[in-house]
Protein backbone atom coordinates (compact mmCIF):
# COMPACT_ATOMS: atom_id res chain seq x y z
CA UNK A 1 0.00 0.00 0.00
CA UNK A 2 1.32 3.58 -1.09
CA UNK A 3 1.05 6.84 0.44
CA UNK A 4 -2.34 7.88 1.88
CA UNK A 5 -3.40 11.42 1.10
CA UNK A 6 -3.80 13.24 5.28
CA UNK A 7 -6.09 15.43 5.45
CA UNK A 8 -6.52 17.94 8.18
CA UNK A 9 -10.43 18.84 8.47
CA UNK A 10 -11.48 22.09 10.59
CA UNK A 11 -14.03 23.78 11.64
CA UNK A 12 -12.57 27.65 12.32
CA UNK A 13 -14.52 30.15 13.67
CA UNK A 14 -17.70 31.09 16.47
CA UNK A 15 -20.38 29.30 14.81
CA UNK A 16 -21.23 25.88 15.93
CA UNK A 17 -22.35 23.75 13.11
CA UNK A 18 -19.64 21.53 12.32
CA UNK A 19 -22.49 18.97 10.19
CA UNK A 20 -20.56 20.14 6.66
CA UNK A 21 -17.29 19.49 8.35
CA UNK A 22 -18.19 16.20 9.56
CA UNK A 23 -20.15 15.15 6.03
CA UNK A 24 -16.88 15.71 3.80
CA UNK A 25 -14.53 14.15 6.75
CA UNK A 26 -16.97 10.87 6.05
CA UNK A 27 -16.37 11.01 2.27
CA UNK A 28 -12.98 11.82 2.11
CA UNK A 29 -12.51 9.23 4.29
CA UNK A 30 -14.60 7.09 1.68
CA UNK A 31 -12.32 8.23 -0.95
CA UNK A 32 -9.64 6.20 1.27
CA UNK A 33 -7.82 9.36 2.67
CA UNK A 34 -6.76 9.74 6.02
CA UNK A 35 -8.75 12.51 7.60
CA UNK A 36 -7.55 14.00 11.38
CA UNK A 37 -10.67 15.48 12.38
CA UNK A 38 -10.74 18.13 15.06
CA UNK A 39 -13.35 20.24 16.38
CA UNK A 40 -15.36 23.60 17.03
CA UNK A 41 -14.01 26.82 17.29
CA UNK A 42 -10.26 26.19 16.27
CA UNK A 43 -8.01 29.42 16.08
CA UNK A 44 -6.15 29.39 13.18
CA UNK A 45 -2.80 29.10 14.97
CA UNK A 46 -4.33 26.02 16.36
CA UNK A 47 -5.04 24.57 12.63
CA UNK A 48 -2.00 25.25 11.41
CA UNK A 49 -0.17 23.64 14.42
CA UNK A 50 -2.23 20.95 14.19
CA UNK A 51 -1.24 20.53 10.09
CA UNK A 52 2.52 20.39 10.75
CA UNK A 53 2.29 18.13 14.19
CA UNK A 54 0.35 15.91 11.92
CA UNK A 55 2.04 16.62 8.63
CA UNK A 56 -1.04 17.03 6.51
CA UNK A 57 -1.20 17.11 2.70
CA UNK A 58 -4.36 19.32 2.58
CA UNK A 59 -6.07 21.35 5.19
CA UNK A 60 -10.25 21.50 4.38
CA UNK A 61 -12.04 24.54 6.38
CA UNK A 62 -15.84 24.44 6.36
CA UNK A 63 -16.57 27.99 6.87
CA UNK A 64 -20.10 28.93 7.81
CA UNK A 65 -19.86 32.20 10.03
CA UNK A 66 -18.96 34.29 6.87
CA UNK A 67 -15.53 35.19 8.45
CA UNK A 68 -14.25 33.44 5.27
CA UNK A 69 -12.69 36.41 4.23
CA UNK A 70 -10.72 37.00 7.02
CA UNK A 71 -10.09 33.31 8.16
CA UNK A 72 -8.41 31.63 5.22
CA UNK A 73 -5.98 33.79 4.88
CA UNK A 74 -4.88 34.03 8.61
CA UNK A 75 -4.73 30.36 8.19
CA UNK A 76 -2.57 30.68 5.20
CA UNK A 77 -0.05 33.45 7.16
CA UNK A 78 -0.28 30.72 9.90
CA UNK A 79 0.58 27.84 7.63
CA UNK A 80 3.57 29.90 6.05
CA UNK A 81 4.85 30.57 9.48
CA UNK A 82 5.55 27.45 10.31
CA UNK A 83 7.17 26.53 6.43
CA UNK A 84 3.83 24.68 5.58
CA UNK A 85 3.41 26.56 2.00
CA UNK A 86 3.38 23.96 0.75
CA UNK A 87 0.03 22.76 2.25
CA UNK A 88 -2.58 22.34 -0.02
CA UNK A 89 -5.51 24.74 1.81
CA UNK A 90 -8.96 24.17 0.73
CA UNK A 91 -12.22 24.55 1.70
CA UNK A 92 -16.49 25.36 1.68
CA UNK A 93 -19.19 26.79 3.15
CA UNK A 94 -21.79 29.86 2.18
CA UNK A 95 -19.19 32.29 0.02
CA UNK A 96 -20.04 34.27 -2.54
CA UNK A 97 -19.00 33.87 -6.34
CA UNK A 98 -16.79 37.33 -5.69
CA UNK A 99 -15.46 36.20 -2.37
CA UNK A 100 -14.62 33.01 -3.65
CA UNK A 101 -12.84 35.20 -6.66
CA UNK A 102 -11.04 37.32 -4.48
CA UNK A 103 -9.79 35.24 -2.26
CA UNK A 104 -8.67 32.64 -5.08
CA UNK A 105 -7.32 35.58 -7.22
CA UNK A 106 -5.00 36.40 -4.10
CA UNK A 107 -4.08 32.66 -4.20
CA UNK A 108 -4.82 31.91 -0.35
CA UNK A 109 -6.87 29.09 -1.43
CA UNK A 110 -8.85 27.09 -3.89
CA UNK A 111 -12.52 26.65 -2.71
CA UNK A 112 -15.89 25.58 -3.27
CA UNK A 113 -19.03 26.87 -3.45
CA UNK A 114 -22.36 25.34 -1.73
CA UNK A 115 -23.48 22.87 -4.04
CA UNK A 116 -20.85 21.19 -5.05
CA UNK A 117 -20.82 17.53 -5.54
CA UNK A 118 -18.77 15.99 -2.66
CA UNK A 119 -17.24 13.41 -4.72
CA UNK A 120 -15.83 16.33 -6.73
CA UNK A 121 -14.14 17.83 -4.12
CA UNK A 122 -12.44 14.54 -3.01
CA UNK A 123 -11.44 13.67 -6.79
CA UNK A 124 -9.94 17.32 -7.10
CA UNK A 125 -7.99 17.04 -3.90
CA UNK A 126 -6.94 13.36 -5.46
CA UNK A 127 -5.91 14.69 -8.53
CA UNK A 128 -4.26 17.76 -7.36
CA UNK A 129 -2.40 15.58 -4.67
CA UNK A 130 -0.85 13.54 -7.38
CA UNK A 131 0.29 16.44 -9.59
CA UNK A 132 2.28 17.47 -6.52
CA UNK A 133 3.60 14.32 -5.63
CA UNK A 134 4.50 13.68 -8.94
CA UNK A 135 6.43 16.48 -9.68
CA UNK A 136 7.96 16.15 -6.09
CA UNK A 137 7.01 19.49 -5.10
CA UNK A 138 6.89 19.01 -1.32
CA UNK A 139 9.75 20.22 0.33
CA UNK A 140 11.26 18.52 3.26
CA UNK B 1 21.44 11.58 1.34
CA UNK B 2 21.50 15.44 1.87
CA UNK B 3 17.57 15.54 2.94
CA UNK B 4 18.53 12.63 5.23
CA UNK B 5 21.46 14.55 7.08
CA UNK B 6 19.20 17.84 6.54
CA UNK B 7 16.13 16.29 8.36
CA UNK B 8 17.98 15.15 11.51
CA UNK B 9 19.75 17.74 11.88
CA UNK B 10 16.55 19.75 12.22
CA UNK B 11 15.53 16.73 14.30
CA UNK B 12 18.15 17.07 16.80
CA UNK B 13 17.37 20.74 16.71
CA UNK B 14 13.97 20.24 17.84
CA UNK B 15 11.97 21.09 14.83
CA UNK B 16 8.73 19.20 15.31
CA UNK B 17 8.03 19.57 11.66
CA UNK B 18 10.95 17.09 10.99
CA UNK B 19 10.01 15.28 13.50
CA UNK B 20 6.52 14.97 11.86
CA UNK B 21 7.44 14.37 8.66
CA UNK B 22 10.29 11.67 9.82
CA UNK B 23 7.19 9.66 11.86
CA UNK B 24 5.85 10.07 7.65
CA UNK B 25 8.71 8.68 6.10
CA UNK B 26 8.27 5.44 8.43
CA UNK B 27 4.40 5.18 7.81
CA UNK B 28 4.96 5.52 3.97
CA UNK B 29 7.98 3.36 3.70
CA UNK B 30 10.13 5.70 2.55
CA UNK B 31 13.42 4.28 1.68
CA UNK B 32 15.08 7.20 3.14
CA UNK B 33 13.64 5.55 6.57
CA UNK B 34 16.13 2.75 7.63
CA UNK B 35 18.83 5.07 7.08
CA UNK B 36 17.20 7.90 8.75
CA UNK B 37 16.84 5.50 11.90
CA UNK B 38 19.89 4.48 11.91
CA UNK B 39 21.51 7.76 12.42
CA UNK B 40 19.31 8.63 15.70
CA UNK B 41 19.34 5.45 16.87
CA UNK B 42 22.20 6.23 19.64
CA UNK B 43 19.68 8.44 21.07
CA UNK B 44 16.67 6.46 21.74
CA UNK B 45 16.16 4.81 24.51
CA UNK B 46 15.71 7.36 27.09
CA UNK B 47 11.66 7.73 26.89
CA UNK B 48 9.16 5.85 29.31
CA UNK B 49 6.58 4.43 26.71
CA UNK B 50 3.26 4.15 28.22
CA UNK B 51 0.50 2.15 26.06
CA UNK B 52 -3.52 2.81 26.58
CA UNK B 53 -5.59 0.28 25.88
CA UNK B 54 -9.13 -1.12 25.67
CA UNK B 55 -12.39 -1.14 24.45
CA UNK B 56 -14.16 1.15 22.18
CA UNK B 57 -15.20 4.68 24.11
CA UNK B 58 -13.62 3.68 27.59
CA UNK B 59 -12.33 7.23 27.35
CA UNK B 60 -8.49 6.21 26.31
CA UNK B 61 -8.11 9.63 24.39
CA UNK B 62 -9.99 11.66 27.26
CA UNK B 63 -7.74 10.02 30.06
CA UNK B 64 -4.64 10.32 27.48
CA UNK B 65 -5.39 14.39 27.71
CA UNK B 66 -5.42 14.00 31.65
CA UNK B 67 -2.41 12.00 31.83
CA UNK B 68 -0.64 14.66 29.61
CA UNK B 69 -1.95 17.45 31.79
CA UNK B 70 -0.65 15.17 34.92
CA UNK B 71 2.88 15.31 32.82
CA UNK B 72 2.59 18.53 32.37
CA UNK B 73 2.45 19.91 35.97
CA UNK B 74 5.59 18.36 36.65
CA UNK B 75 7.35 19.69 34.06
CA UNK B 76 8.25 16.58 31.89
CA UNK B 77 7.75 16.71 28.09
CA UNK B 78 5.27 13.87 26.58
CA UNK B 79 4.19 13.11 22.98
CA UNK B 80 1.11 10.94 22.13
CA UNK B 81 0.63 8.36 19.24
CA UNK B 82 -3.07 8.07 18.88
CA UNK B 83 -3.85 4.85 16.52
CA UNK B 84 -7.47 4.20 14.88
CA UNK B 85 -8.80 1.87 12.25
CA UNK B 86 -8.68 2.33 8.66
CA UNK B 87 -11.17 1.07 6.60
CA UNK B 88 -10.24 -2.54 4.91
CA UNK B 89 -12.05 -2.06 1.97
CA UNK B 90 -11.39 2.10 1.04
CA UNK B 91 -7.98 2.17 3.34
CA UNK B 92 -9.15 5.46 4.21
CA UNK B 93 -9.49 6.59 8.13
CA UNK B 94 -11.00 8.93 10.55
CA UNK B 95 -9.14 9.65 12.98
CA UNK B 96 -10.68 11.58 15.49
CA UNK B 97 -8.19 10.98 18.92
CA UNK B 98 -7.18 14.42 18.34
CA UNK B 99 -10.25 16.06 19.22
CA UNK B 100 -10.33 15.14 22.84
CA UNK B 101 -6.67 16.78 23.58
CA UNK B 102 -7.29 20.11 21.92
CA UNK B 103 -5.94 21.90 24.48
CA UNK B 104 -2.70 20.67 24.17
CA UNK B 105 -2.44 21.66 20.57
CA UNK B 106 -0.04 25.14 21.43
CA UNK B 107 2.08 23.53 24.56
CA UNK B 108 5.43 23.20 22.87
CA UNK B 109 6.02 20.37 25.37
CA UNK B 110 3.18 17.97 23.99
CA UNK B 111 3.35 16.68 20.25
CA UNK B 112 0.44 14.85 19.02
CA UNK B 113 0.21 12.86 15.93
CA UNK B 114 -2.83 10.61 14.92
CA UNK B 115 -2.32 7.59 12.87
CA UNK B 116 -4.25 5.39 10.74
CA UNK B 117 -3.82 1.26 11.52
CA UNK B 118 -3.35 0.42 7.95
CA UNK B 119 -2.50 -2.56 6.98
CA UNK B 120 -2.08 -4.18 10.13
CA UNK B 121 -4.32 -5.93 12.13
CA UNK B 122 -3.70 -5.51 15.62
CA UNK B 123 -4.26 -2.55 17.95
CA UNK B 124 -1.18 -0.90 16.82
CA UNK B 125 0.33 0.39 13.00
CA UNK B 126 3.24 -1.46 11.65
CA UNK B 127 4.89 2.15 11.91
CA UNK B 128 4.13 2.53 15.44
CA UNK B 129 7.56 1.69 16.96
CA UNK B 130 9.12 3.62 14.45
CA UNK B 131 7.51 6.50 15.00
CA UNK B 132 7.71 6.12 18.82
CA UNK B 133 11.87 5.58 18.25
CA UNK B 134 11.69 9.19 16.43
CA UNK B 135 9.36 10.93 19.57
CA UNK B 136 12.16 9.20 21.94
CA UNK B 137 15.05 10.44 19.61
CA UNK B 138 13.86 14.03 19.30
CA UNK B 139 13.95 13.85 23.23
CA UNK B 140 10.74 13.30 25.13
CA UNK B 141 10.35 12.31 28.17
CA UNK B 142 7.54 10.42 28.21
CA UNK B 143 5.65 8.63 25.16
CA UNK B 144 1.76 7.56 25.14
CA UNK B 145 0.74 5.26 22.64
CA UNK B 146 -3.13 5.15 22.29
CA UNK B 147 -4.30 1.76 20.46
CA UNK B 148 -7.47 0.92 18.46
CA UNK B 149 -10.06 0.25 20.07
CA UNK B 150 -10.13 -3.32 20.64
CA UNK B 151 -12.68 -5.50 22.76
CA UNK B 152 -10.13 -8.61 22.88
CA UNK B 153 -6.42 -8.37 24.42
CA UNK B 154 -3.91 -5.85 22.72
CA UNK B 155 -1.12 -7.91 22.63
CA UNK B 156 1.28 -6.10 20.23
CA UNK B 157 0.87 -3.06 22.56
CA UNK B 158 2.86 -5.36 25.22
CA UNK B 159 5.49 -5.33 22.84
CA UNK B 160 6.09 -1.81 21.96
CA UNK B 161 5.73 -0.13 25.33
CA UNK B 162 7.24 -0.53 29.04
CA UNK B 163 3.71 0.36 31.14
CA UNK B 164 0.20 -1.34 29.30
CA UNK B 165 -2.62 0.54 31.34
CA UNK B 166 -5.85 -1.05 30.27
CA UNK B 167 -8.95 1.30 30.44
CA UNK B 168 -12.54 -0.11 31.48
CA UNK B 169 -15.34 1.72 32.06
CA UNK B 170 -18.92 0.77 33.94
CA UNK B 171 -21.51 -0.28 31.30
CA UNK B 172 -18.98 -1.95 28.85
CA UNK B 173 -18.91 -5.56 30.77
CA UNK B 174 -17.87 -6.84 33.85
CA UNK B 175 -14.70 -8.60 35.82
CA UNK B 176 -15.67 -11.64 33.91
CA UNK B 177 -15.57 -10.07 30.53
CA UNK B 178 -12.20 -8.68 30.87
CA UNK B 179 -11.15 -11.57 32.52
CA UNK B 180 -12.69 -13.84 29.01
CA UNK B 181 -11.18 -11.02 26.46
CA UNK B 182 -7.67 -11.80 28.32
CA UNK B 183 -7.35 -8.00 28.92
CA UNK B 184 -6.10 -8.18 32.93
CA UNK B 185 -2.92 -10.70 31.19
CA UNK B 186 -1.72 -7.55 29.22
CA UNK B 187 -2.27 -4.94 32.02
CA UNK B 188 0.49 -3.36 34.20
CA UNK B 189 -2.00 -0.98 35.45
CA UNK B 190 -5.65 -1.18 34.96
CA UNK B 191 -8.03 1.83 35.21
CA UNK B 192 -11.46 1.74 35.84
CA UNK B 193 -12.48 5.32 33.90
CA UNK B 194 -16.00 6.71 34.28
CA UNK B 195 -15.48 6.22 37.78
CA UNK B 196 -18.42 9.67 38.10
CA UNK B 197 -21.05 6.90 36.83
CA UNK B 198 -23.00 4.27 38.26
CA UNK B 199 -21.62 1.03 38.76
CA UNK B 200 -17.27 2.28 38.52
CA UNK B 201 -16.86 0.68 42.14
CA UNK B 202 -19.01 -2.38 41.30
CA UNK B 203 -16.66 -3.01 38.28
CA UNK B 204 -13.61 -2.10 40.49
CA UNK B 205 -14.46 -4.72 43.27
CA UNK B 206 -15.23 -6.86 40.10
CA UNK B 207 -11.72 -6.38 38.65
CA UNK B 208 -10.05 -7.03 42.51
CA UNK B 209 -11.41 -10.31 42.60
CA UNK B 210 -10.63 -11.44 39.22
CA UNK B 211 -7.25 -10.43 39.51
CA UNK B 212 -6.65 -12.68 42.68
CA UNK B 213 -7.37 -15.51 41.23
CA UNK B 214 -5.20 -14.37 38.25
CA UNK B 215 -1.64 -16.26 38.73
CA UNK B 216 1.55 -14.11 37.75
CA UNK B 217 2.47 -13.87 34.03
CA UNK B 218 5.56 -16.13 32.98
CA UNK B 219 8.52 -13.78 34.11
CA UNK B 220 10.21 -14.87 30.78
CA UNK B 221 7.25 -13.51 28.99
CA UNK B 222 8.54 -9.97 27.22
CA UNK B 223 7.67 -7.25 29.11
CA UNK B 224 6.56 -9.73 31.84
CA UNK B 225 6.64 -8.62 35.78
CA UNK B 226 5.16 -10.21 38.62
CA UNK B 227 3.55 -7.49 39.95
CA UNK B 228 0.00 -7.75 40.32
CA UNK B 229 -1.42 -4.70 38.33
CA UNK B 230 -3.30 -1.88 40.53
CA UNK B 231 -6.72 -0.76 39.86
CA UNK B 232 -6.66 2.57 39.45
CA UNK B 233 -10.08 4.45 39.46
CA UNK B 234 -10.55 7.98 37.01
CA UNK B 235 -12.77 10.19 35.62
CA UNK B 236 -10.97 12.06 32.92
CA UNK B 237 -14.19 14.28 32.89
CA UNK B 238 -13.51 15.60 36.41
CA UNK B 239 -10.07 15.06 35.98
CA UNK B 240 -10.02 12.91 38.95
CA UNK B 241 -7.70 10.29 39.83
CA UNK B 242 -4.87 11.19 36.98
CA UNK B 243 -2.17 11.72 39.40
CA UNK B 244 -3.15 8.19 40.51
CA UNK B 245 -3.09 6.69 37.46
CA UNK B 246 0.41 8.45 36.75
CA UNK B 247 2.12 7.27 40.30
CA UNK B 248 0.71 3.79 39.38
CA UNK B 249 2.66 3.66 35.68
CA UNK B 250 5.81 5.62 37.90
CA UNK B 251 5.41 2.96 40.42
CA UNK B 252 5.46 0.32 37.52
CA UNK B 253 8.22 1.91 36.27
CA UNK B 254 10.41 1.65 38.98
CA UNK B 255 9.92 -1.91 39.65
CA UNK B 256 10.75 -3.08 36.46
CA UNK B 257 14.25 -0.40 36.93
CA UNK B 258 14.77 -2.10 40.31
CA UNK B 259 15.22 -5.37 37.83
CA UNK B 260 13.58 -7.43 40.50
CA UNK B 261 11.74 -10.03 38.54
CA UNK B 262 14.26 -8.82 35.18
CA UNK B 263 16.48 -7.24 33.80
CA UNK B 264 14.74 -3.85 32.20
CA UNK B 265 17.20 -4.16 29.58
CA UNK B 266 17.06 -7.36 28.63
CA UNK B 267 12.87 -6.77 28.09
CA UNK B 268 13.43 -4.27 26.16
CA UNK B 269 16.12 -6.50 23.94
CA UNK B 270 13.24 -8.71 24.24
CA UNK B 271 10.57 -6.27 22.50
CA UNK B 272 13.65 -5.39 20.13
CA UNK B 273 14.10 -8.89 19.01
CA UNK B 274 10.31 -9.45 18.17
CA UNK B 275 10.68 -6.13 16.38
CA UNK B 276 12.76 -7.91 14.15
CA UNK B 277 11.02 -11.20 13.54
CA UNK B 278 8.14 -8.47 12.66
CA UNK B 279 10.43 -6.86 10.06
CA UNK B 280 11.77 -9.89 8.32
CA UNK B 281 8.28 -11.74 8.57
CA UNK B 282 6.71 -8.70 6.65
CA UNK B 283 9.84 -8.25 4.04
CA UNK B 284 9.05 -12.03 3.16
CA UNK B 285 5.96 -12.00 2.84
CA UNK B 286 6.25 -9.34 0.56
CA UNK B 287 8.77 -10.50 -1.47
CA UNK B 288 7.17 -13.92 -1.21
CA UNK B 289 3.73 -12.35 -3.14
CA UNK B 290 4.58 -9.72 -5.20
CA UNK B 291 7.60 -10.37 -7.67
CA UNK B 292 8.55 -13.99 -7.34
CA UNK B 293 5.01 -15.00 -9.02
CA UNK B 294 4.12 -17.59 -6.65
CA UNK B 295 0.60 -15.87 -6.94
CA UNK B 296 0.50 -17.41 -10.46
CA UNK B 297 1.71 -20.85 -8.82
CA UNK B 298 -1.09 -21.06 -6.45
CA UNK B 299 -3.21 -20.06 -9.52
CA UNK B 300 -2.14 -22.71 -11.55
CA UNK B 301 -2.09 -25.26 -8.66
CA UNK B 302 -5.43 -25.15 -7.25
CA UNK B 303 -6.75 -25.41 -10.58
CA UNK B 304 -5.72 -29.09 -10.48
CA UNK B 305 -8.00 -29.59 -7.93
CA UNK B 306 -5.08 -30.64 -5.42
CA UNK B 307 -5.71 -29.27 -1.13
CA UNK B 308 -4.30 -25.67 -0.22
CA UNK B 309 -1.72 -27.92 1.76
CA UNK B 310 -0.73 -29.77 -1.51
CA UNK B 311 0.05 -26.13 -3.03
CA UNK B 312 1.10 -25.01 0.31
CA UNK B 313 4.09 -27.37 0.15
CA UNK B 314 4.82 -26.96 -3.53
CA UNK B 315 5.67 -23.07 -2.42
CA UNK B 316 7.34 -24.09 0.32
CA UNK B 317 9.83 -26.52 -1.23
CA UNK B 318 10.56 -24.19 -4.00
CA UNK B 319 11.33 -20.96 -2.09
CA UNK B 320 13.10 -23.07 1.17
CA UNK B 321 15.05 -25.49 -1.65
CA UNK B 322 13.71 -28.60 -0.72
CA UNK B 323 11.67 -31.55 -2.22
CA UNK B 324 7.63 -31.21 -0.86
CA UNK B 325 7.02 -33.51 2.18
CA UNK B 326 5.85 -37.02 1.09
CA UNK B 327 3.20 -38.45 2.81
N1 LIG C 1 -18.95 10.19 32.22
C1 LIG C 1 -17.72 10.10 31.67
N2 LIG C 1 -17.59 10.06 30.35
C2 LIG C 1 -16.32 9.99 29.83
C3 LIG C 1 -15.18 9.99 30.66
N3 LIG C 1 -14.09 9.91 29.88
C4 LIG C 1 -14.53 9.88 28.60
N4 LIG C 1 -15.88 9.94 28.57
C5 LIG C 1 -16.75 9.95 27.38
O1 LIG C 1 -16.68 8.70 26.73
C6 LIG C 1 -16.72 8.87 25.31
C7 LIG C 1 -15.52 8.23 24.66
O2 LIG C 1 -14.35 8.89 25.09
P1 LIG C 1 -12.96 8.75 24.33
O3 LIG C 1 -11.93 9.40 25.18
O4 LIG C 1 -13.08 9.20 22.94
O5 LIG C 1 -12.82 7.16 24.35
P2 LIG C 1 -11.77 6.24 23.57
O6 LIG C 1 -11.57 5.04 24.40
O7 LIG C 1 -10.57 7.04 23.21
O8 LIG C 1 -12.58 5.88 22.26
P3 LIG C 1 -12.01 5.19 20.91
O9 LIG C 1 -10.69 5.81 20.61
O10 LIG C 1 -13.05 5.53 19.91
O11 LIG C 1 -11.94 3.73 21.18
C8 LIG C 1 -16.82 10.36 25.06
O12 LIG C 1 -18.14 10.72 24.87
C9 LIG C 1 -16.26 10.96 26.33
O13 LIG C 1 -16.78 12.24 26.58
C10 LIG C 1 -15.38 10.07 32.10
O14 LIG C 1 -14.44 10.09 32.90
N5 LIG C 1 -16.66 10.13 32.55
MG1 LIG D 1 -9.69 7.37 21.33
Amino acid sequence: MGRRIRVLVGKPGLDGHDRGAKTIAAVLRDHGMEVIYTGLHQTPEMIAETALQEDVDVVGLSILSGAHMTLFPRVRAELEKRGLGHVLLTGGGIISKEDMQALEEHGYVQLFGPGTATDDIADWIREEMVKRWKNEEIPL
Amino acid sequence: MQDLLEIVERLFAGDRGALARLISWAENRDSRFPAALGQIYPRVGRAWRIGITGPPGAGKSSLTNGLVQAVRARDETIAVLAIDPSSPFTGGALLGDRIRMEERTQDKGVYIRSMAQRESHGGLARASSDACDVMDAFGFDRIVVETVGVGQAEYDVMGAVDTVVVVLCPGAGDGIQAMKAGLLEVADVLCVNKSDLDGADRLILDLEDALRLRRPRDPAAAGAGAMTPPVVATSAHEAEGLDDLLEAIDSHRRHLERGEVEDLEKIRRGKRIAQVRRVVGERLEEELWSSSGHTATVDSLLEKSITPYDVAEEILGSVLGVSPKTP
